[in-house]
């Protein structure tokens, strides 16, 4: 018995063997599946498709207004700024912003008339109100931050700037989005 | 669960069945002869009305889900024509949603009480937590199944709770896309909502299972807070438990049907009956009342991620209450300083929920902070601290002396009162 007993600690049995192995092809299986499962998750063919760039047209947007549109699902603010909007946004001390970012930064090179942000409130989602708040931006209708005109974060707990989406003039009148 | 079976099937059949699967023994024993404390007054019937909620929801919950769609185009019409067409369709959604409202009632009548009376304390620790993940799951459920309407109040309900995980630094918005399945809440968010809603409560079911388990082990908790030691101290459960029992829920089933009849939709939300428009949002959302504390503890801190953290932290507390009260005696009938505590903290709950559901702005802005320093203080400060210095009053002998008074038991009062500690806890 002794004897046996000194071979099974030295030598790998044939149920060692089949332990690692089984354990490891286990393993291997177990991770393999689970991928699948959590992948199907994620967003699916269809709407990484629709997430194809749109292009819009701007001439009916009047100075002053903000129109709504959907690119991939997400909302959109296009806004014709007045001169007085473009002026407030671009005369603000950069380096007091929470998000620091200058007006120019956000808009098109001789574009500033036309800002093009994102529409939920990096806070929780919601979407902000424009012409509303003490920034005469956007003031969120839930937890009440507050953007600018240029759609910066000035007051309330959502910690950035509204987002501005990928996209470029492709006429003077026309911009592409994606 | 625990007393060993004393059941004789009476039919041949019932021997016959028994000796292969003994289940009869099994909920004999449980519920038919099982030794409840004697004194257990009416604070421990919301158990059972609890059961019962669960199974009334998932038996509405499965026909509702016979008549309705879960599509983002059709889930909104689909309920109107619940509530329209489909026979008795008004009666069984109002049924589930009021039911959700009611069951939430019972969890909180519940959980007050096992706090009241410290029964999270030895040795029902994996009770509590039990019980704790019952209530998470129930969260959970009820959340998404606000979601399934596809009102304005269910998109952007389901918006900002959502976004919550986008706090999250580096893997806060992977997370927020895998949960819609999208770039926002729509169609992929309402279908896995709704296979999550029909399946959440078949878990708690199992939960509610390992909790009454957990729960035969010692057997209740009473409102002396004393374990029971002999036959004296306790009851059978039939016929003297099962009737209390009954007659609390059939009181509160009245009570739900008169909500279900007179102000059906008076603990839900107007906004709701718009149907679910992503480009606006409306002017005061506000969760469901059952939520409202802990809105208001996300609302009241003013950064993002600690907000987050600050609303599952207040629900995770109450995971770690047995090992940060540190007084060894439970029933606050004998701990006059944690009596007063507790109310306070319940006034603190309620008050939170209060909140929740007015603007944050100004003066509810600075009572939110005040109360939920208070919610964290109470848990982390207040209850280790009182095991420490509070004098508890004189613990009785025995369930039956404090039944019965000094006269219930000589023998039991002996040996009871080498036992308790009647100095600090
Ligand atoms: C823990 C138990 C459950 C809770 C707390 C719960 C809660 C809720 C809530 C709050 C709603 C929204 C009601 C409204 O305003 O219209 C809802 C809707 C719904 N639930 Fe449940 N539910 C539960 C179990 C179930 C089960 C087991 C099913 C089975 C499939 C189910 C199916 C549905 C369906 C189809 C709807 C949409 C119809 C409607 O909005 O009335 N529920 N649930
Ligand atoms: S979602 Fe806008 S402030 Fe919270």
């Amino acid at each position: 018995m002794a004897s046996t007993s000194t071979a099974t600690a030295s030598e790998p049995t044939r149920r060692d063997f089949l332990f690692i192995a089984t354990g490891a092809a286990g393993a291997v299986g177990v991770a393999a599946t689970l991928w699948p499962f959590i992948s199907q998750m994620g967003p699916d063919a269809a709407t990484i498709a629709a997430g194809a760039p749109v292009e819009f047209d701007l001439t009916p947007v009047a100075e002053g207004q903000i129109v709504k549109l959907f690119w991939r699902g997400k909302l959109i603010f296009v806004r014709h700024r007045t001169a007085e909007e473009i002026k407030e946004a671009e005369n603000v001390d950069v380096a007091s912003l929470r998000d620091p970012q200058a007006d120019s930064a956000r808009v098109k090179p001789g574009k500033a008339q036309w800002l093009i942000v994102y529409g939920n409130c990096t806070h929780l989602g919601c979407v902000p109100l424009g012409h509303e708040g003490a920034f005469h931006g956007w003031q969120c209708p839930c937890h009440g931050s507050v953007f600018d005109t240029s759609g910066r974060i000035r007051q309330g707990p959502a910690p950035t700037n509204l987002p501005v989406p990928p996209y470029q003039f492709v006429s003077d009148t026309k911009i592409q989005i994606g | 669960m625990s007393a060993p079976s004393t059941y004789v099937p009476k039919s041949a059949v019932g021997k016959w069945f028994e000796s292969r699967l003994p289940i009869m023994g099994l909920l004999h024993s449980s519920f038919i002869v099982f030794p409840n404390p004697r004194n257990l007054n009416y604070w421990w019937t919301f158990g059972g009305i609890l059961s019962f909620m669960l199974v009334a929801q998932i038996v509405t919950g499965v026909v509702l889900a016979m008549h309705y769609t879960p599509n983002a185009k059709l889930a909104f019409d689909s309920v109107e024509h619940i509530m329209r067409d489909v026979n008795y369709g008004w009666l069984i959604r109002y049924l589930h949603a009021n039911g959700a409202s009611m069951f939430f009632i019972a969890v909180y009548v519940h959980i007050f009480r096992g706090m009241y009376y410290g029964s999270y304390k030895a040795p029902r620790e994996i009770l509590w937590i039990l019980g704790v993940i019952i209530f998470l799951l129930m969260m959970a459920t009820a959340f998404m199944g606000y979601v399934l309407p596809w009102g304005q109040m269910s998109f952007w309900g389901a918006t900002v709770i959502t976004n919550l995980f986008s706090a999250f630094p580096v893997v806060g918005e992977t997370i927020v896309t895998y949960l819609w399945g999208g770039y926002s809440v729509d169609n992929p968010t309402l279908n896995r909502f709704f296979s999550l809603h029909y399946l959440l409560p078949f878990m708690i079911a199992g939960v509610v299972v390992l909790h009454i388990w957990a729960l035969h082990v010692p057997g209740s908790n009473n409102p002396a807070g004393i374990e029971k030691k002999t036959e004296k101290d306790t009851l059978p459960f039939h016929p003297y438990f099962t009737v209390k029992d009954a007659l609390a829920l059939v009181v509160f089933v009245m009570m739900y049907i008169w909500f279900v009849s007179y102000i059906p939709n008076f603990l839900g939300h107007a906004d709701n009956y718009i149907e679910a428009n992503p480009a606006v949002t409306p002017a005061h959302i506000v969760p469901e009342w059952y939520f409202l504390p802990f809105y208001a503890i996300l609302r009241a801190i003013p950064d993002k991620l600690l907000g987050v953290l600050a609303m599952f932290g207040s629900i995770a507390v109450l995971a770690f209450l047995p090992w940060l009260d540190t007084s060894r005696v439970k029933s606050a009938t004998y701990r006059p300083l944690y009596r007063q505590f507790f109310w306070l903290f319940v006034i603190a709950a309620v008050g939170l929920g209060w909140l929740g559901a007015k603007p944050p702005e100004g003066g509810y802005v600075l009572a939110s902070r005040i109360l939920t320093a208070y919610y964290f203080a109470h848990f982390l400060i207040v209850l280790p601290l009182l095991g420490l210095f509070e004098t508890p009053r004189r613990l009785p002998g025995s369930i039956a002396e404090a039944v019965l008074g000094k006269g219930g038991s000589a023998a039991a009062v002996a040996a009871g009162a080498a036992q308790s500690p009647n100095t600090k806890g």
